[in-house]
């Protein structure tokens, strides 16, 4: 698998919500994913991003266009806050420690083909979301 | 800051979301929704998304809350004009919407309203989802 092209975001405060929304249906557009795809990854990048500013103090998103032997678009965002206690929990419907609907992580999960979650109790958090063309 | 219009006409008010929806735009939105109801007395609020790209949990829970606080304000709220890719997007992030109506258009959604306030629930277009 190789990395076509990569580009890396601030995902520090509310706009940025915003940029990441544009810049990942700029990317997804671009490489040739169908309206549907487009609009499930921009929204998972939404709620993703979203977190990253609410719950992670804000971080960093970092764009990859994958090619051979599939295409696809991977999302990684990462922030050095508090980190998730309790991951598994915090992946179910419902769950929510802010004023949100508790869809976010679970959510986002559902509308990407590979969702990975790494976070350390006061260090922080990686989620890496793919999805294949 | 930028604001999202409510145009008044007759009993009913209208917003057409046409930005690229921030947090704290939806957030003011539901303030300023929530006082032109108030003050204008309005009995249905027609909110079109149909420039809307995403629909997000964010976004989704606005809507759902305009709906709520209209009702309670005896308003009733729908919201016209999903993109299919958002709706597909939607139910798959396990957005359902509870008690917000939708209509495919402009004409259904206004047709919604103006059964509503004559006191008859079902109209042309009308759902709930």
């Amino acid at each position: 698998m190789a990395v076509v092209s990569s580009e890396t975001m601030p995902v520090q405060a509310e706009p940025d919500v915003v940029s990441v929304r544009r810049r990942v249906r700029e990317v997804t557009a671009q490489m040739g994913f169908s309206l549907v795809d487009q609009t499930k990854i921009v929204t998972a990048a939404s709620e993703l991003a979203r977190n990253t500013v609410i719950h992670g103090g804000g971080g960093t998103l970092h764009i990859e266009s994958l090619n051979g032997p599939r295409t696809g678009l991977r999302l990684t965002f990462q922030d050095q806050g508090p980190g998730i206690q309790d991951v598994e929990l915090a992946l179910r419907d419902g769950f929510t420690t802010g004023s949100g609907l508790g869809l976010g992580l679970g959510g986002a999960k559902r509308l990407v083909s590979e969702f990975d979650i790494r976070s350390r109790v006061g260090e922080g958090t990686t989620i890496v979301a793919t999805r294949w063309k | 800051m930028e604001k999202i219009p409510i145009l008044r006409m007759d009993q009913f008010l209208l917003v057409t979301i046409q930005v690229d929806m921030h947090d704290r735009l939806a957030m003011a939105l539901q303030d300023d929704l929530t006082k032109a109801i108030s003050e204008t007395e309005a009995r249905g609020v027609l909110i079109d998304i149909s420039s809307l790209e995403i629909v997000d949990s964010f976004i989704g829970r606005m809507l759902a809350n305009i709906a709520a606080m209209s009702r309670v304000l005896d308003a009733e709220t729908v919201v016209v004009g999903m993109q299919p890719a958002v709706a597909i997007t939607l139910v798959e992030l396990g957005l359902s919407l509870p008690g917000v109506r939708t209509a495919l258009n402009v004409d259904a959604g206004m047709s919604v309203l103006r059964a509503s306030v004559n006191g008859n629930g079902e109209a042309y277009g009308s759902r709930f989802i």
